[in-house]
């Protein structure tokens, strides 16, 4: 079992109090297993993603835990999860653009970042030219700046770089979204690949655009509202949903070429709830077509089959 | 970086075209007879006060079509001449001025570059640490809200006036000879030092603040970000930081020159300092309107170089520039 | 001087999950929690203060001599007398009026000048931009002190409406870059596109979708132009070409000087308008930032 998260509830302070973006979700990743994150924008996907590797400073998290290979990942101690950090675990993060320093030579910048973590760069170096090579970059891009790098370059210089030194988890936030149709694919490729070669051991990609999730994940974990609402192998959730939410969201794609949940998901009627005083009971009753009055209590996650756990009382 | 450059060359010798218009034009331009207006501050017999006329109107070439005095104003700068100066006639404006920009470039320039480096420092060790920030910033705060002169005037009051730890005005004691003698340089020091801290310490307040708040903006960057999630040490990320928040610091620096020559030429006034701030002030006594116009445009061309200077070091600090991809990031 | 300090990093910030319209009670909630925008505001707001109520306080005219000459601060002279026996206080808050004056006047000029100028070239973009750029890149090198030095030079005597009127035509350069590049960044993104799409006209996209996505940052780049009009009028005044007959801050400290306060000592002549300007001045800088906190969640820390 690579990673076993275990009631992880991540808020971030406001004013007006905590807003538990990840409430009580728990979940867990095999060894070679390829979990997609997918839900609406604001549903705590990306928080809960986030928060294995680099809890933001404004975020804190309330309770539960998150084991990775056995040991217990410090994610509320920013000093200790530094041992971890590039070396155990890994972020690709959304704005992969924007993430390499725009004015040192991309060589330099990892030369000075991996010497930063007390390794040689001279004894990754091959590694970094073989795996460029492998991405169908040329080494030379480590000569020159991200500028003069296209969108897709840069993608793939950090996924090289995240995945460097053979992570256990690699968690790679909307790493598609900001790429072109063919680009998209070649990304989604890539980190099946990076998964097939042993070099990247449990992964989440964490996506509002489910066909990604199709053609890399092999199993699929809906949140909605902070909330895990269904957990399935990829067929099931687009097969078999069970979760009413889930249905919806499969429902309102289009046939070909699943894309863009968010988009057409605005069609349900509602909005998903503060999660500064979230409901009582389940969190989707508002906007569900088979609410009833049981679902004034929260339902508990189950699991209806093996491998196939679903929130929702009218799922059993 | 040749188009980077080429951008900046042609905006120079716009700025200087424009100047130099300007200079030539606003005497023209003010309502009524210039020269009369000049010459209604002294108080002149008539019969002077005609002679004067006509000779400030031959001096300025009144006589001609203007496309011509244009002109002409033109071919006499080129060939260097700014006129006479009435301050100390008979020498050349140019004369007068070059004497005292030694004056005012041995205050600015280390002036400057001190405090610009200094303030740049201080700046972002504040920005890392919680107890030097609440100290030194609220100082920077005061210091570069504070007018140059009335600083100047405090230093003068306390250190000089009071206390007489420094002279309290000229370049140098008038009881010396210039020679190269020990006496004569410990004079020019200490008649230096007090414009000089005044100058530094304006300057050192506006830079500290700017990097200080720069580098709190970059240290929310994605690449920062990027770099906490490798698990980058703190002293890393900042070193980055740091980096960066130069360059818009420069920019700030090639902004600011204006606002500095400005802050020197009131200082130099309050301490008597014989710079070309000085000479500004000697010449609007002695209404010395060659001398100012060519005050003018000494100033313009020594800050059109400075301007260069830092177009240079900004060239050589963001590598960018050099990969001719991004020109005229500034 | 922190002209540069409202830096034009590019304030996409942070729509956070809660989605990005602060409610106007939270923002009120941090300006009266953010100490730098309280403790400025304060200093800002007392000067003004005085300057308001200055015909109330103090002697009708500053310039009258009402007492002995070069007396020291006591509880007849609130500030002392000058080297001719006019009553320093009376002056001091006379002069703080000018300063206010002048500081929104020219502030206010070099502003809607800077607004104007940034948003056609960062709106319009092309030739436009080409020779609005350029005008703004050459006006910013010429040090306006050099060119006031001339003008002034020139003139037979100024007054306040002039001297604003000359800080607004110089100081709007820098300003005007700024907003040009704040534009140029907001024009790019979808809400404008769609707006020039449906066939809005350009100034009621400027006015309608441009302006309110940058108020915040207008704000406070008038606040750094508020506060450097009052610092330039004060080097003018202090070479001399200030107003005559009126007192204003510079105006005090040029004739302390030109009168010798420093070898007589008298330096509650001079002292308490510098003090006025730095508090004016770093008052709104202070201001500013706290602003700036208070507007942009990223800066606010909890």
């Amino acid at each position: 079992m690579s990673l076993d998260v275990q009631n992880l509830v991540v808020a971030y302070r406001t004013l007006r109090g905590d807003v538990r973006a990840v409430d009580d979700v728990s979940f867990s990743v095999a060894d070679g297993e390829i979990m997609g994150l997918a839900g609406e924008s604001g549903c705590g996907k990306s928080t809960l993603g986030n928060s294995l590797v680099r809890l933001d400073r404004t975020m804190r998290c309330l309770g539960g835990r998150a084991l990775l290979d056995g040991t217990e990942l410090p994610l509320s101690d920013w000093d200790a999860m530094d041992d971890f950090r590039f070396k155990k675990v890994s972020l690709v993060p959304q704005y992969s653009m924007s993430a390499l320093n725009p004015t040192r030579r991309i060589g330099k910048m990892i030369s000075e970042v991996v010497r930063s973590r007390k390794i040689r760069y001279k004894d990754v170096l091959p590694e970094l030219e073989r795996r460029l090579r492998l991405v169908g970059l040329p080494t030379d891009v480590l000569a020159k700046y991200p500028i003069e790098l296209s969108g897709g370059m840069k993608q793939r210089v950090v996924m090289v770089l995240t995945t460097l030194l053979d992570p256990s988890l690699l968690v790679a936030d909307e790493v598609t979204s900001a790429l072109d149709v063919s680009t998209q694919r070649a990304v989604g490729g890539m980190l099946v690949e990076l998964r097939d070669m042993g070099i990247v051991t449990s992964t989440i990609v964490i996506t509002h655009d489910l066909s990604v999730l199709v053609q890399v994940a092999d199993s699929v974990v809906v949140m909605y509202a902070g909330k895990l609402v269904e957990r399935a192998p990829t067929a099931t959730v687009v097969d078999a949903p069970r979760h009413p939410y889930t249905k919806l969201l499969i429902a309102s794609l289009p046939e070909v070429g699943v894309r863009y949940a968010e988009h057409v998901l605005a069609g349900i009627p509602g909005h998903p709830p503060s999660l500064l005083d979230p409901p009582k009971g389940c969190r989707f009753a508002d906007r569900c077509p088979l609410a009833s009055a049981e679902c004034a209590v929260e339902p508990p996650l189950v699991e209806l089959e093996s491998g196939h756990f679903v929130a929702c009382w009218k799922a059993s | 970086m040749r188009r980077y450059f080429a951008r900046k060359l042609l905006t120079y010798f716009l700025t200087f075209f424009v100047a130099v218009t300007l200079d030539w034009g606003i005497p023209r331009l003010m309502p009524g007879d210039p020269i009369a207006g000049l010459l209604s501050k002294f108080q002149l017999q008539p019969s002077s006060y005609a002679v004067l006329h006509s000779s400030y109107t031959r001096a300025f070439n009144l006589g001609e079509p203007l496309w011509r005095q244009y002109l002409d104003f033109w071919r006499a700068l080129l060939h260097g001449s700014l006129g006479t100066s009435i301050y100390a006639y008979p020498d050349p404006v140019t004369t007068v001025i070059r004497h005292a920009v030694v004056f005012t470039l041995a205050l600015l320039l280390p002036a400057t570059v001190l405090s610009y480096l200094a303030g740049n420092k201080v700046g972002a060790i504040a920005a890392r640490r919680k107890l030097l920030d609440d100290t030194v910033l609220p100082f920077s705060y005061v210091l570069t809200a504070t007018p140059y002169q009335w600083l100047a005037l405090l230093l003068a009051f306390v250190l000089a006036s009071v206390a007489h730890v420094f002279p309290i005005s000229g370049g140098f004691s008038y009881s010396l000879v210039p020679t190269l003698s020990w006496a004569f340089l410990w004079s020019l020091l200490t008649h230096w030092f007090l414009p000089f801290v005044t100058l530094f310490l304006v300057g050192f307040g506006g830079w500290a603040i700017g990097m200080r708040n720069l580098i709190i903006y970059e240290l929310d960057a994605d690449y920062a970000h990027f770099l906490e999630s490798l698990g980058a040490p703190r002293r890393l990320v900042r070193k980055y930081a740091y980096k960066n928040a130069r360059l818009p610091q420069l920019t700030g620096l090639a902004l600011s020159l204006g606002t500095i020559v400005g802050g020197a030429v009131v200082t130099e006034i309050v301490f008597n300092y014989p710079g070309i701030g000085w000479l500004v002030l000697q010449a609007i006594n002695s209404e010395d309107f060659f001398l100012l116009q060519g005050i003018f445009l000494f100033i313009i061309v020594g800050v059109l170089l400075a301007n260069f200077v830092v177009d240079v070091v900004y060239v050589l600090v963001d590598p960018r520039t050099r990969i001719g991809l991004q020109e005229g990031t500034r | 001087m922190s002209k540069d300090t409202t830096t034009t990093k590019d304030d996409t910030a942070a729509p956070t999950e809660e989605g990005n319209t602060a409610p106007r009670h939270e923002l009120v909630y941090f300006a009266l929690r953010n100490r730098k925008l309280v403790i400025g505001l304060s200093i800002v707001g007392l000067l003004g203060l005085a300057a308001i109520v200055a015909p109330f306080s103090a002697r009708s005219n500053p310039d009258a001599f009402v007492g002995p000459p070069m007396q020291p601060p006591s509880s007849s002279y609130l500030l002392g007398t000058t080297y001719f026996g006019q009553d320093v206080y009376s002056q001091l808050v006379n002069g703080l009026r000018q300063s206010f004056l002048v500081g929104i006047m020219g502030g206010g000029i070099a502003f809607v000048v800077a607004t104007a100028v940034g948003f056609t070239a960062g709106y319009r973009g092309g030739a436009v931009d080409e020779v609005l750029n350029m005008l703004t890149n050459v006006l910013l090198v010429i040090p306006t002190l050099a060119l006031l030095i001339i003008v002034g030079g020139y003139l037979k005597g100024t007054s306040i409406v002039f001297e604003a009127m000359f800080v607004g035509a110089t100081a709007w350069p820098w300003a005007a870059r700024a907003i040009r590049a704040q534009t140029l960044s907001l024009v790019s993104r979808d809400f404008v596109g769609l707006a020039r799409l449906s066939g809005v006209r350009s100034w009621r996209i400027v006015v309608g979708e441009v302006a309110p996505n940058m108020s915040s940052y207008l704000f406070l780049t008038f606040i750094l132009l508020f506060g450097n009009a009052i610092l330039i009028s004060a080097s003018y005044d202090f070479l001399g070409f200030g107003p005559p007959g009126g007192v204003s801050l510079g105006s005090m400290m040029n004739l302390a000087f030109a009168w010798n306060a420093l070898q007589l000592h008298i330096w509650w002549w001079f002292v308490p308008p510098g003090v006025a300007i730095m508090g004016i001045v770093g008052g709104l800088y202070v201001t500013n930032v706290g602003l700036d906190e208070v507007f942009n969640p990223k800066l606010r820390s909890l």
